[in-house]
């Protein structure tokens, strides 16, 4: 028992999950993005890849993490694009490309990666984003520990979760949003373009992936490595999910999920299989989809191809 | 249409190389080599081809009756995993009772994996396979590393790696004399065996028909008075059972234990071979020999001509992406025309051009 009460008495456990959470918050907002205006969107993990990829390389190259980070963004934002064209205007399986985008950015960056910096990886040299402490609210104590001294784009996540809430359900382009991936031909009638808003909604699911994966390389550390998401981009997929394809329930997701890493991190050595605490966030996605604990519904026109009759 | 897919891949890779300053004839050249050069490296594409076949039958039944099975990688886990425990449990069986007891432990497992779990889910409260085949698949590997990390199935020692398997529980190898050191064995005549029966079952029975009928048109075939989610459920099982069936013969024809890595990638480039020979099954056998060449023939690319292996992912992607994209074809030259949309199924179950 006292063991336990150690574990979660510690406020690095909490501040862990933050930091845990948040390349899975960003790209679960940004697919919500995406699948909210009718774009099933199954290629995070990819898009999390070149965008920190591109992090990386832009930041080494001009000795700035934040246009390394802008570079990202813009990377994840292209990537996007090539699964936004092919879904919207080829009305081809979304599943399909998503998944092809997923195998192309691990190939890809792999092969940038060894041909660009050859096996010693990204120059050491490259800088990481800033660490921010908060004034005041890190002197409190425990939450202080938890909140107070975080990453930049820890804080830029909180910020992007509650723009994203905001935009989605208390502005007119978040209506619309929402009416195309719910009913694009009542959309469409009403004036709405089905294409532009799902190219929009698409490409800021990219930029957002893109930031989580410059959260990942710029972030927690310097360099890029291969295969560096490790399973974080469709984590986020079950994040949305689970979250009901809303950001606030994407962030409370991600902070489940973030907690179930810190808690295996912070078992390790302990006994306790750090393999069993894993299967959590997925053994939740199941039952959040099977609804026992509240169904989980999609937009109505999830991944549905839309043809303008005319 | 899926050669043009293949076709552009490989072009765009070259393309790729190209810019990169390699010179892409050398290192295709040199990929051939590495997979078809050699007695050897013939063996060997054809033992990769082996799990590629089991797993992407298994996937192409699936998307006949219209379902996507995306977790056939943790399919073939919890497969390797129960014929790993069987074949090293019981060391004294004679080989004709072992082998199969241990790959029929693998297809159960893997048929409770992918069918049960998945199947009722989806087919009783509407579940969407893809989520739920992922979730099981990431699900399984984290049970796998478990087991092998200080886990029941772990080895004495502290190697986080199983017992290896009795031998009378492998799979002796084909012609060793003519394949030296390959690791073709027996699991090839099993995949060859399940072409044959996956094809005859979809295309030659009531039960394949009625699978096709739900893929093709799952309301029409529940107004036709068939049990849409028995379908479902059988369709996502025997899915999984093949899945299983394909990392079963894996770990008894070559692995021989788990080691603690559990990256087979198998199950993946499964999809991608069912896609590429539009559910198939004889084209299954095609696409999973050239996707077993691609990788083994990568090592050598990336030795002789100095390109890095993964070249052959971003070509495989290349190639998905211009398969699901199919109507790029068509798109320049007919832009006006107005077209039905696509679905999973729609794409891959053939548009009339299957055997029957």
């Amino acid at each position: 028992m006292n063991f336990w009460m150690q574990i979660f008495a510690n406020p690095e456990l909490y501040a862990a999950t933050l930091a845990m959470a948040t390349p899975i918050a960003l790209a679960a907002v940004g697919g919500t993005f995406s699948e909210r205006t009718g774009v099933v969107n199954i290629a995070m993990e990819g898009i999390m890849l070149v965008g920190a990829f591109f992090g990386v390389m832009v930041a080494a190259a001009t000795h700035s993490a934040w246009l390394g980070m802008f570079g990202g963004v813009i990377a994840g934002g292209l990537m996007a694009l090539a699964l936004a064209w092919p879904a919207i205007r080829l009305q081809s399986d979304q599943v399909i490309v998503g998944m092809a985008l997923n195998v192309f950015a691990g190939g890809l960056t792999a092969f940038l990666l060894n041909t660009v910096y050859g096996y010693n990886g990204t120059p050491t040299s490259t800088p990481s984003l800033p660490i921010v402490t908060l004034p005041w609210i890190s002197h409190i104590p425990f939450i202080g520990q938890v909140i107070g001294q975080h990453d930049v784009v820890v804080y830029l996540m909180f910020l992007f979760v509650i723009l994203g809430h905001f935009t989605l359900f208390h502005t007119n382009l978040g209506l619309r949003m929402r009416a195309v991936g719910e009913h694009p031909e009542a959309a469409e009638t009403v004036g709405i373009s089905v294409v532009k808003i799902r190219y929009l909604g698409v490409t800021i699911g990219g930029m957002l992936s893109g930031l989580a994966g410059v959260y990942l390389s710029l972030g927690m550390l310097s360099s890029f490595e291969v295969n560096m998401t490790n399973g974080r981009g469709f984590i986020a997929l079950a994040a949305m999910i689970f979250g009901k394809w809303t950001p606030f329930g994407a962030f409370g997701a991600a902070l489940l999920f973030g907690f179930a890493t810190a808690l295996s991190i912070a078992l390790q050595g302990s006994g306790v299989s750090a393999n069993l605490v894993g299967i959590l966030p997925y053994a939740l996605t199941i039952v959040a989809l099977t609804g026992l604990i509240g169904r989980s519904r999609p937009p109505a026109a999830d991944g549905l191809p839309y043809v303008a009759t005319k | 249409m899926p050669l043009y897919a293949v076709l552009t891949g490989l072009i765009l890779g070259g393309v790729i190389m190209a810019i990169a300053k390699y010179n892409p004839f050398a290192a295709y050249a040199a990929l051939f080599s590495g997979a078809f050069g050699s007695p050897t490296a013939i063996g060997n594409t054809l033992a990769g081809a082996v799990p590629l076949i089991l797993a992407g039958l298994g996937i192409a039944v699936a998307f006949r009756t219209g379902l996507f099975n995306i977790g056939a990688e943790g399919q073939y886990w919890v497969g390797a995993m129960a014929a790993v425990w069987v074949g090293y449990h019981f060391p004294t069986m004679p080989w004709i009772v072992h082998v199969p007891l241990a790959l029929g432990a693998a297809m159960l497992a893997g048929g409770i994996w992918g069918g049960v779990i998945p199947g009722l889910a989806k087919a009783f409260v509407g579940a969407h396979e893809v989520i739920t085949t992922m979730m099981m698949s990431y699900i399984a590997i984290l049970i796998a590393h478990f087991m092998v990390e200080n886990g029941p199935m772990m080895a004495p020692g502290y190697v986080p790696q199983s017992p290896t398997v009795a031998a009378s529980a492998t799979l002796p190898p084909i012609l060793p004399a003519v394949f030296l050191n390959s690791n073709l064995s027996d699991a090839f005549f099993i995949a060859v065996a399940a072409i044959v029966v996956v094809h005859i079952v979809l295309f030659h029975t009531t039960l394949g028909y009625k699978l096709r009928a739900v893929g093709f048109n799952a309301r029409a075939a529940r107004y036709a008075g068939m049990n849409v989610p028995l379908y479902t459920v059988l369709a996502l099982g025997v899915s999984g059972v093949l899945a299983g069936l394909a990392g079963g013969v894996q770990m008894l024809g070559v692995d021989l234990q788990l080691t603690d890595t559990f990256q087979s990638g198998y199950g993946y480039t499964a999809i991608v071979v069912a896609l590429l020979a539009r559910n198939n099954p004889i084209g299954i056998f095609f696409a999973s020999v050239f996707f077993a060449a691609l990788s083994a023939g990568s090592q050598i690319m990336q030795i002789n001509a100095g390109v890095s292996a993964n070249m052959t992912d971003v070509i495989t992607g290349i190639i998905i992406f211009f398969v699901a994209t199919d109507r790029l074809y068509g798109y320049w030259s007919q832009k006006m025309r107005p077209r039905r949309p696509s679905s999973a199924a729609a794409i891959i179950s053939g548009k009339g051009e299957s055997p029957q």
